[in-house]
C-alpha cells in the first residue's frame, strides 16, 4: 500500500477584530475632536474678517474663507460638536424610546399590542423626512425640534425590531425556566430580555448614526434645524449654496465633514454587526 | 465482493482543528456500513468529506479516500459535482427541509435529474413512477403532484431516498436518516433503505447515533469518538461481543426494551 | 393518600379566527401520587408539550383542572401562581437553551431562592450544595451555559429544578437531546434523587422513548392524538398492549 496523501490547509485568519479596533478608533477620534472642539480650532471660528473674504485654500487657511472672512476649517471643527452630539442624542433617544414600546408590546401582546403596533405602521407609511419637515414645522424651527421630528419618523423601527426579538425569547426555555423561578415582570424584562436582545438594536443604531447624521443635516439644511450663526455642517452648507459655483470650498468644507462622519460610523456600525453576529466570525 | 469506497489513513481538519484521526475502512458493494457515535465523534464528516461537502473550512489533510480508481479529496469541485447524485446519492436528517416549499416534489425532483441527464418530462415520470413503485410507494403520481408540505415527515425521508435513488447511485450516504422521525416511522424507513438495497444492490453508508437502527440495517460497523476509530466490524460481532471499553458502555447505555 | 397532582378533564382547543381549529389536548385525567414517577409517552404531534404547558400554565387551557397538593393551577394568577411554582418545577429538553446565555448557571440556579429573599450569602450556598447535589462542583455556579457540556448543563438543571423543594418535578424530555451514555448518567442521578427525597418528590417523566420509560418509570400514560389511549405498568402495557396505536408503536421498536 503507498503512503497516503498528504495536503496543506490555509488557515484564515479573522480580521473582524482588527476592522473593530481600526474604525472604533476613529469614531472615538471624531468624538474626542468634537468634545475638545474649541481648543482644536486654528482661529475663532466667528471672527469675521472682511479684508480677507471667500478665500481659497491656503496653507493659512486649509478649507479657505467664508464670505465674512470666517476660517472654514474653524467652523467645520466647532460645527462637529454640534453635528456629532445632537445626532448620538437624537440615536439615543429614539433606540431608548423605540425598545421599550416594542418590548412593552411583544411582553404583553393582546390589544396594547394591536394598538401601538397600528399607530408605528401609521408613522411607517408616510415618507419620513417629509414628515419630519411637517412636524419641524408646525414646532417651528431650531434644533431641538428637529430631533422631536426626527424622533417621531424613527421609534417604530426600533419598535419592531424590540417587539420580534422580545417574541423570540418569550419561546426560549430559559425565559420559561425564569417564569417558574417566580420572577416578575419586570425582572425578566431588565435581567433576561433586555440584555439578549439589545446587541441587534445597539447594531442597528450604530448604522442608523450615518443616516440620522444625514436627515438632521438635511433638515438644517432646509433651515428647519440649527440656526445661524451657530456653526452646524447642513445649516453651513445650507448658507452658502448659493456661493457653491464661485468659492465651492466654502460649502464642500462640510459637506466633507458629513461625508467623513457618515462613512466612519457606517463603517463601524457594519464591523459591531458582523462582530455581534457569530456565524460571520468563523470557526 | 467487489470493494467500491475505501477510505486509507484520513486525517481531516477544520481550520487547524483535526475533527478526524486516521480513519481506514472500506465498503463493498451491496453492503451496509453504519458509522456511530456520539456528538462530535466526527461521524457525519467523515461522508461529508466523500461527497465534498467540508465547506470552505475543511480539508483531507492527509490519506485518501478511493471510489472507483478516483481520489476523491483531489477531485475539483466540478468533478466531484459530477460524481454526486449518479455515483454518490446522499439522504439527510431533514428530507423536508431539502425540499423546496412551493414547488411540487415531482417539479423539483425532474429538475435535479436535469441537473445531469438530458431527460424529457414525460420520460421522467415514466421512470419515477416506475421507481416509486419499486421501492414500496402505491401512489406515486400523487406523491409526485404534491407539495412537500402535504407529506408526512416519516413520508417526506421516504421520498428523499427515493430522489437520490433516481439517479442510481452506487454508494447511497445517509446522515442521521431516521433521527428526527417517531419511532413508529423510523421503522418504515428503515425497511425503505434494506428494499433499495435489495433491489438495486446499492451500497448504504449510515451515519446515525441509534443503535437500534445499526443493529436493523448494517452489515458491518465502525464505532467513531473523537474523530478516532474506535471498533470496526462484522454487525453482531461488534454489537453483542464488543471488544472495546467505550463500545461496552456505549451497549450498555442504550435503554432496551424488555418484552417479556 | 391525596395525589400531588390530579388533571381532570384537561382539554386545549387551538382557534383560529375565533373557531375552534383543533383539539391538541382531548379531556384528559390522571393522577400522580406522591413518590411516583409517571412516564408519559407520545410522539410528535401527540400533545404531550401541550399538556405540560397547560400545567405549567405557560399556556391556558380551554377546559378542566389542574389539582396541585390540593390547589387548582387553572385558576390562579400573577402572585398566587409564582408561590405555586414553589412546588413545581421543570426540567427542559435543551439544557443549553434553558439557561440564560447572558447569566452564570450560579445565577440561574439562585435565581428562585433569590426571588423568595433569600440573602446573597446564603444563596451562594444553596447553590454551592445543589451543585453538590446534581454531581457537579460549586464551581460550576460561575460558569456559563455554552462552557459546560450538556450533560452538566442539564445537571445545573435539574439543581436548579430543586432548589425551591419541589414536590413536582417535570421532566420535558430531559434526556432526549443527550448522548446515550450522558442520558444513561441523568437517569441515574434522577434515580438517586427520587431514592432520597422519598414521596417528597414525584416525578412527571415526559418521553418519547418507551424502552427508557420502562426502565425508569413505575407507571406509564400512552397519548396519542390528546388522549390517553392506555395506561398501566410499563411491563404490563408492553407485554400486553390493549390499545391498537399501543401494539404499532410497540411493534416498530428496532
Amino acid at each position: 500500500m503507498s503512503e497516503p496523501t498528504v495536503r496543506i490547509q490555509k488557515i484564515k485568519r479573522d480580521t473582524v477584530k482588527t476592522r473593530l479596533i481600526l474604525f472604533g478608533a476613529l469614531a472615538l477620534l471624531l468624538l474626542v475632536c468634537s468634545v475638545f472642539s474649541e481648543h482644536l480650532t486654528p482661529y475663532d471660528p466667528y471672527l469675521q474678517d472682511l479684508t480677507n473674504t471667500k478665500a481659497a485654500p491656503s496653507a493659512e487657511h486649509l478649507f479657505g474663507t467664508d464670505r465674512y472672512g470666517r476660517d472654514m476649517l474653524s467652523r467645520v471643527i466647532v460645527g462637529s460638536k454640534t453635528s456629532i452630539y445632537s445626532t448620538l442624542l437624537l440615536v439615543a433617544i429614539v433606540t431608548a424610546l423605540g425598545t421599550m414600546i416594542g418590548v412593552f408590546c411583544g411582553w404583553h401582546g393582546k390589544w396594547i399590542d394591536t394598538v401601538l403596533m397600528r399607530i408605528s405602521d401609521m408613522f411607517l407609511a408616510f415618507p419620513g423626512l417629509v414628515f419630519a419637515m411637517a412636524v419641524a414645522g408646525v414646532l417651528g424651527g431650531g434644533l431641538q425640534n428637529a430631533i422631536i421630528a426626527l424622533v417621531a419618523i424613527s421609534w417604530p423601527k426600533y419598535a419592531r425590531i424590540a417587539r420580534s426579538q422580545t417574541l423570540a425569547q418569550k419561546e426560549t426555555p430559559y425565559l420559561k425556566a425564569a417564569r417558574l423561578s417566580g420572577s416578575g415582570t419586570w425582572k425578566i424584562i431588565f435581567k433576561h430580555i433586555l440584555p439578549n436582545i439589545i446587541g441587534p438594536i445597539l447594531v442597528t443604531s450604530m448604522l442608523d448614526i450615518g443616516t440620522m447624521m444625514m436627515e438632521l443635516a438635511g433638515l438644517s439644511f432646509l433651515g428647519l434645524g440649527a440656526k445661524p450663526p451657530t456653526a452646524e455642517w447642513g445649516s453651513m452648507m445650507s448658507d452658502t449654496r448659493s456661493l457653491l459655483s464661485t468659492v465651492p470650498w466654502v460649502t464642500l468644507a462640510p459637506g466633507f465633514a458629513i461625508f467623513v462622519s457618515v462613512m466612519i460610523f457606517n463603517l463601524l456600525g457594519d464591523t459591531i454587526r458582523d462582530y455581534a453576529d457569530p456565524k460571520s466570525r468563523g470557526r | 465482493m467487489a470493494e467500491i469506497l475505501r477510505f486509507e489513513h484520513v486525517d481531516i481538519t477544520y481550520n487547524g482543528f483535526k475533527a478526524i484521526k486516521d480513519v481506514s475502512f472500506t465498503v463493498d458493494e451491496g453492503e451496509i456500513l453504519g458509522i456511530v457515535g456520539e456528538s462530535g465523534s466526527g461521524k457525519s464528516t467523515l461522508i461529508k468529506a466523500a461527497m465534498g461537502l467540508l465547506g470552505p473550512t475543511g480539508l483531507v489533510t492527509r490519506g485518501d479516500i478511493w471510489y472507483k480508481g478516483k481520489n476523491l479529496p483531489d477531485l475539483s469541485p466540478r468533478e466531484l459535482r459530477r460524481l454526486n447524485g449518479p455515483e454518490l446519492g446522499m439522504i439527510f436528517q431533514y428530507a423536508g427541509s431539502s425540499f423546496c416549499p412551493i414547488r411540487t416534489v415531482g417539479a423539483q425532483l425532474y429538475e435535479s435529474m436535469t441537473e445531469h441527464e438530458n431527460i424529457s418530462r414525460g420520460e421522467f415520470t415514466a421512470r419515477a413512477t416506475d421507481l416509486l413503485g419499486k421501492i414500496g410507494f402505491d401512489d406515486a403520481r400523487r406523491i409526485l403532484d404534491s407539495y412537500p408540505f402535504e407529506l408526512s415527515g416519516g413520508m417526506q425521508q421516504r421520498v428523499g431516498i427515493a430522489a437520490a435513488m433516481l439517479l442510481h447511485p452506487s454508494v447511497l450516504m445517509a446522515d442521521e436518516p431516521t433521527s428526527a422521525l417517531d419511532v413508529s416511522v423510523q421503522k418504515q424507513v428503515v425497511e425503505e433503505m434494506l428494499l433499495v438495497r435489495r433491489t438495486f444492490g446499492t451500497s448504504i453508508v449510515l451515519v446515525t447515533h441509534n443503535i437500534g437502527v445499526i443493529g436493523a440495517m448494517a452489515d458491518k460497523v465502525l464505532v467513531m469518538r473523537y474523530g478516532e476509530m474506535v471498533e470496526y466490524g462484522e454487525t453482531k460481532q461488534v454489537l453483542e461481543h464488543p471488544k472495546e471499553d467505550y463500545t461496552k458502555l456505549l451497549m450498555s447505555a442504550v435503554p432496551r426494551l424488555r418484552r417479556a | 393518600m391525596e395525589p400531588v397532582l390530579k388533571v381532570d378533564n384537561l382539554t386545549k382547543i387551538f382557534t383560529r379566527k375565533g373557531q375552534p381549529d383543533f383539539t391538541a389536548v382531548d379531556h384528559i385525567g390522571f393522577e400522580l401520587y406522591p413518590g411516583e414517577c409517571v412516564g408519559l409517552i407520545g410522539e410528535s404531534g401527540s400533545g404531550k408539550t401541550t399538556v405540560v404547558n397547560m400545567i405549567t400554565r405557560l399556556v391556558d387551557a380551554t377546559e378542566g383542572s389542574v389539582i396541585l397538593d390540593g390547589e387548582d393551577i387553572i385558576k390562579m394568577s400573577g402572585k398566587e401562581l409564582r408561590r405555586a411554582y414553589r412546588k413545581m418545577q421543570m426540567v427542559f429538553q435543551t439544557p443549553t437553551d434553558s439557561f440564560d446565555p447572558r447569566r452564570t448557571l450560579g445565577d440561574g440556579i439562585g435565581e428562585s431562592l433569590r426571588n423568595s429573599g433569600m440573602s446573597r450569602a446564603d444563596t451562594k450556598k444553596e447553590v454551592a450544595r445543589l451543585l453538590t447535589e446534581c454531581g457537579l462542583t460549586p464551581d460550576f455556579a460561575g460558569r456559563y451555559p455554552h462552557q459546560v457540556s450538556g450533560g452538566q448543563c442539564q445537571r445545573a438543571a435539574i439543581a436548579r429544578a430543586l432548589a425551591v423543594k419541589p414536590r413536582l418535578l417535570i421532566c420535558d424530555e430531559a434526556t432526549s437531546s443527550l448522548d446515550v451514555t450522558i442520558q444513561k448518567e441523568i437517569v441515574a442521578l434522577l434515580n438517586e434523587l427520587r431514592s432520597q427525597h422519598g414521596s417528597e418528590l414525584s416525578i412527571l417523566f415526559i418521553c418519547h422513548d418507551i424502552a427508557l420509560v420502562q426502565q425508569f418509570c413505575s407507571r406509564v400514560l400512552v397519548l396519542y392524538k390528546g388522549r390517553i389511549v392506555e395506561q398501566g405498568r410499563p411491563d404490563d402495557v408492553i407485554r400486553d398492549p390493549k390499545d391498537e396505536y399501543t401494539r404499532r408503536l410497540i411493534d416498530s421498536i428496532l
